[in-house]
């Protein structure tokens, strides 16, 4: 087991950074002053030891499969990193004056337009941290369009029942009441259920295509006419978008309102849960409701931060964007091109139906159509044969150094994995990946009491999360405290 | 655990025990296992009102949040403190020492919408389908 | 292009998979297929991608200039090991640590970071990061509401007028009000005016930043005092962490809630992020914090290990005032950060935060002896303060530029009612020498300026 920070080094131990230049003391009065710094000091040996053999206790795409439904595992490629670290980027500071700032600013431009290319928007905000930090946005946008209108009765937002968790979370927290809509036994949104829950209490409806089971919604344009029709905004999750870059578009489709997940789609790594970035694009409509600062170029080919947008909801955060995330994404979408990008898309649905081909006979597939860049088997009949769930086969595959697919959602597939292996996997590892599922069923049928105890292998096995939970709601056990 | 007869139940798994103009409140078996290892309870102050339906209070499980739903309209009296520091009391005895709060009833009435032992167990079986 | 699959493995798949081509997959229905090209630039080979981000990398000539810009973003020095240990390939491309037997070294680093707020903010539990401090600020105000149930909150005018702007945006979105407590001449809050305790009535927090925008020290502990009257909490929102090595801790000065920006610890400027934020609070008000939250445990063999823990809470919708919709913290930013504090030490914190002050307070009394320039109170600071200016300040600011020099902010751009003041920053990296520069070329510029009027 590896000690905690807070239990090493000692008083005095580590590098000197700076000149002598006193104690704080030497500057303010004590009265200014805190106490003591309980903050250990550390080699910098100890400190490389200790994140060393942390670094050891990861599952990461670089070291492992991430079939992972929804997250889009895919590799992250190191020119990325190299070109994110140029300190012509990291030492520039977000306020300094747009003149001296060009080569970050047109690499914003430029991929703003890009973006709004790719997708059929007609503008892109740059500035949301985050996929649900974009959601977010583009809900503040939807009650400020409906608000303009003299529209405020407003106060609907429908979701499919297999909708991430965020996009209600989202649609709430803007004040909108959440409807949910039910999917058919084909498991695509009923549009049957989502044209009777249309009425003029609706703002907007979210949601993705392909849908969250990997099924794209056959029925999308009539679903968003049906929408328009009874004036609501149509919004559309990027987080599925690696099945549909280059390949066809949500402005097409009649979305007014979209976020991507750069950190799914473009390649930026998830970093063990973020950073990332969250673009926002609207249609011409939505388009002046985007935050500011945006970035525009002038009639001499300059570019400047624009602020002048009397209709935009504001800043969703301080400074223009996660610039550094940017810069991974720009550099990932300039090797590829518009048709590598397409390649890409084809080649994560292709890995996806393959490995949906030979799973086919292991676990449950519900649904007969091929599927798009993921797809969702069940658990049910093991469950229901050995008593082994989906969650004993996640665990199981840790052991054989795959991490765990998406479980349990969406709700209407019951003990669900979703699997999206992304198109940089070869055949042979989505080959050995079906072969450890099928062992792992095998191992369900002919021991199932062993499948509880399954991981046996990793750094740690299965966690208490009982006790954990019952202490963290006393605030107690979420950090080090020197006691014994 | 089959549902005890000496109380009625609602759609929601919340079980209400009658004596008279009083009445005590808690969760179902079933809820408690579908929840799984309940990690928090969060319950009305005494002297609350409670509407029939409404939500009154959270229960949160490790994987789930769940609201707690009034069964009967009433006034709370007293809150399962026990509960409250031992969440996990709940999983082991929900219709005993995991009990939830006790209240006065404001409408007997209210209790005919309610369903018995059999009719709770009826429901819980066409649920799982 | 990274995909990996030859026209081989192609047409093996797709025999396996029953399909006659990949368009039969992957093609959109009738009616979506895009017409006519994209407007994207062809792709290019490795090396060309890499001249090409060269480029546009030596064309930002503000990376190379001498600053003196803080105002919500610190150039700080970072060490080598920072980076080197955070970019480790297990760090940065691991996924959300949901799968704790898959993840114990983000888990853990995440527990330390928490670890690591607590005590430099005195409080008890921290979250596993936000965003950045402007979104962590709003987040606190969420905490705020839910704790009081009151929808209204009283916010400091020397809070960064950025974060303020983001909490107009939510707070129009959410059917928060927003109050603002005046600043006086000396560029703080008085709390002890009868104005400023009408406008904190009714309100569920004061939020006052300290270090504030001016880089003056404010009287957190007289906020936390009319707060209390008040019935509402005191949130302090820290901007230049750096001041924690030094200035008295939010809890020493009543704070309920601690949130803020952690870039200062390890992470470049990098024309805005990202960042880290954090919030921290007291043991009351665990269940209100937003987004992750790590804590410990044991697993089936009894080792102690790490777990995301109340995930419950986290996208529940409740029916009052909703809750945060985060899902991502910032992790890699975060373990920047931590690996930052544990390299530096507190030893290090103390001297850095030391020569901050230092440098700064070289920086103030050269740029004072310039003629025409005046001193803008006399409050307390950590690294930045406020000058007043001869002339206006977008004209120095816009000379100093043409000279490599990026001068500090010109406070006009958030507060017309100052158009002759700068906001100036040093920091450990800041040199004598570069004062000297600096303070050269504004007795330089404003002479010239007065001669040619």
């Amino acid at each position: 087991m590896l000690s905690l920070l807070f239990d090493q080094g000692a008083p005095g131990r580590g590098s000197d950074f700076v000149a002598p230049a006193g104690t704080p003391s030497d500057y303010l009065d004590a009265g200014l002053l805190r106490a003591d710094l309980p903050l250990p000091d550390l080699a910098e040996f100890e400190v490389t030891r200790h994140f060393v053999a942390l670094s050891h206790r990861n599952f990461s795409v670089d070291t492992n499969f991430y079939p992972l439904g929804s997250c889009t595992m895919k590799y992250n490629p190191k020119l990325n990193e190299a070109v994110a670290a140029f300190t012509g980027f990291t030492d520039l500071h977000p306020l300094a004056p747009d003149a001296t700032a060009q080569g970050a600013l047109e690499l914003m431009w430029t991929l703003e337009r890009t973006l709004s290319s790719l997708f059929g928007m007609e503008a892109f905000s740059l500035m949301p941290c985050a996929g649900a930090h974009g959601e977010l946005t583009a809900m503040l946008m939807a009650r400020a369009y409906h608000r303009d209108r003299g529209d405020d009765k407003r106060l609907t937002c429908i979701v499919p029942d297999t909708a991430h968790g965020t996009n209600p979370a989202s649609a709430a927290m803007v004040g909108y009441k959440v409807v949910a809509i039910p999917s058919t036994p084909k498991g695509r949104t009923d549009i049957v259920a989502l044209r009777a829950a249309l009425d003029d209490t609706v703002a907007v409806c979210m949601m993705t295509n392909p849908n969250t089971l990997g099924l794209f919604e056959d029925d999308i344009i009539e679903m968003t006419k049906a929408v328009h029709d009874a004036g609501g905004l149509m919004y559309y999750d990027g987080a599925n978008a690696n099945a549909i870059v280059g390949l066809c578009r949500p402005g097409d489709m009649g979305f007014d309102l979209m976020h991507l997940n750069l950190h799914k789609t473009f390649s930026v790594p998830h970093g063990g849960g973020g950073p990332g970035a969250g673009p926002v694009g609207a249609s011409a409509r939505l388009a002046p409701y985007l935050p500011v600062p945006r970035v525009g170029k002038d009639a001499d080919g300059l570019f400047s931060l624009q602020e002048a947008e009397p209709k935009s909801v504001g800043p969703v955060r301080v400074f223009a964007s996660h610039f550094i995330a940017l810069v991974r994404a720009y550099a990932y979408i300039i090797v590829h091109g518009a048709e590598g990008l397409k390649r890409n898309s084809e080649l994560a649905v292709l890995n996806a139906n393959y490995v949906r081909a030979k799973v086919k006979d292991i676990l449950t597939v519900p649904y007969s159509d091929y599927c798009r860049h993921e797809f969702v088997c069940s658990a049910e009949s093991l469950k229901k044969e050995t008593g082994a769930r989906a969650l004993d086969l996640a665990k199981g595959l840790l052991d054989a150094g795959v991490h765990a697919p998406t479980m349990y959602w969406p709700h209407v597939v019951p003990e669900c994995l979703m699997i999206e292996p992304t198109e940089t996997e070869t055949k042979q590892t989505l080959d050995a990946f079906c072969e450890t599922l099928r062992a792992l069923v095998k191992q369900a049928h002919d021991d199932p009491a062993s499948m509880q105890e399954l991981p046996l292998h990793t750094y740690v096995r299965r966690v208490d999360e009982a006790q954990v939970g019952r202490l963290a709601n006393k605030g107690i056990g979420l950090r080090w405290t020197g006691e014994k | 655990m089959p549902a005890p007869t000496d109380r009625l139940y609602t759609k929601e798994h919340e079980w209400v025990k009658i004596d008279g103009a009083n009445a005590t409140i808690g969760i179902s078996d079933h809820a408690q296992s579908a929840l799984g290892d309940i990690v928090y309870v969060e319950l009305p102050k005494p002297g609350a009102t409670l509407a029939q339906g409404k939500p009154i209070g959270v229960i949160e499980s490790v994987k789930a949040v769940s609201d707690i739903y009034a069964p009967i309209s009433g006034t709370v009296t007293e809150v399962n403190g026990a509960v409250e520091d031992d969440p996990a009391k709940v999983n082991a005895d929900p219709y005993g020492t995991g009990w939830l709060a006790k209240i006065t009833i404001t409408n007997a009435d209210e209790a005919k919408s309610l369903l018995d032992a059999a009719s709770y167990e009826q429901f819980l079986k066409s649920e799982d389908h | 292009m990274h995909a990996p699959h030859t026209d081989r493995d192609v047409r093996e798949m797709l025999d396996v998979i029953g399909a006659p081509s990949l368009a039969s997959l992957a093609a959109p229905p009738k009616g979506l297929e895009v017409k006519g090209a994209f407007d994207v630039a062809p792709a290019l080979p490795e090396a060309l991608a890499f001249a090409h981000l060269t480029e546009l990398a030596n064309n930002n000539l503000g990376a190379r200039m001498t600053s003196f810009i803080g105002a919500g973003a610190y150039r700080h020095y970072q060490p080598p090991a920072v980076p080197y240990l955070a970019t480790r390939s297990e760090f940065i491309t691991a996924y959300t640590p949901y799968q704790a037997e898959a993840s114990q070294g983000s888990l853990q680093a995440i527990f330390e970071w928490q670890t690591y707020i607590c005590l430099l903010t005195g409080l008890d539990v921290s979250n596993a990061s936000l965003y950045d401090g402007s979104t962590a600020l709003v987040e606190g105000v969420i905490m705020a509401s839910q704790a009081t149930g009151r929808r209204r909150v009283a916010i400091s005018r020397s809070v960064h007028p950025g974060y303020r702007a983001v909490l107009d945006t939510y707070a129009r979105g959410m059917g928060i009000e927003v109050v603002e407590l005046p600043v006086g001449e000396d560029l703080l809050v008085d709390m002890k005016s009868a104005a400023v305790k009408d406008l904190v009535a009714g309100a569920g927090a004061i939020i006052v930043q300290s270090p504030n925008f001016f880089g003056c020290i404010e009287d957190v502990a007289g906020a936390a005092a009319l707060a209390g009257a008040a019935g509402a909490l005191t949130i302090q929102v820290i901007v230049e962490a750096m001041s924690l090595g030094a200035l008295k801790t939010p809890a020493e000065c009543g704070a309920d809630i601690a949130v803020g920006e952690a870039q200062s610890f390890g992470l470049p400027v990098g024309y805005g992020g990202p960042y880290v934020g954090f919030v921290a609070t007291t043991k009351q008000h665990v269940r209100r914090l937003p987004g992750r939250l790590v804590g410990e445990t044991h697993d089936v063999d009894g080792r102690k290990a790490y777990v995301l823990t109340l995930q419950g809470r986290e996208q529940h919708i409740r029916r009052e005032l909703a809750s945060s919709n985060i899902c991502t913290n910032q992790a890699l930013c975060a373990l920047f950060a931590t690996i930052y504090l544990a390299t530096v030490g507190a030893h290090g914190l103390r001297s850095i935060a030391a020569a901050n002050m230092a440098r700064a307070r070289e920086l103030r009394a050269a740029v004072l002896t310039v003629p025409g320039m005046r001193p803008a109170g006399s409050a307390p600071f950590f690294n930045e303060f406020v000058v007043h200016t001869p002339l206006p300040a977008a004209l120095l600011t816009e000379r100093m530029v043409r000279r490599g020099i990026l001068a500090g902010v010109d406070l006009s751009r958030w507060y017309p009612d100052m158009p002759q003041s700068l906001l100036l920053c040093a920091t450990e990296l800041t040199s004598a020498d570069d004062i000297a520069r600096f303070a050269g070329a504004l007795a330089t510029e404003i002479d010239n300026a007065v001669a040619a009027v």
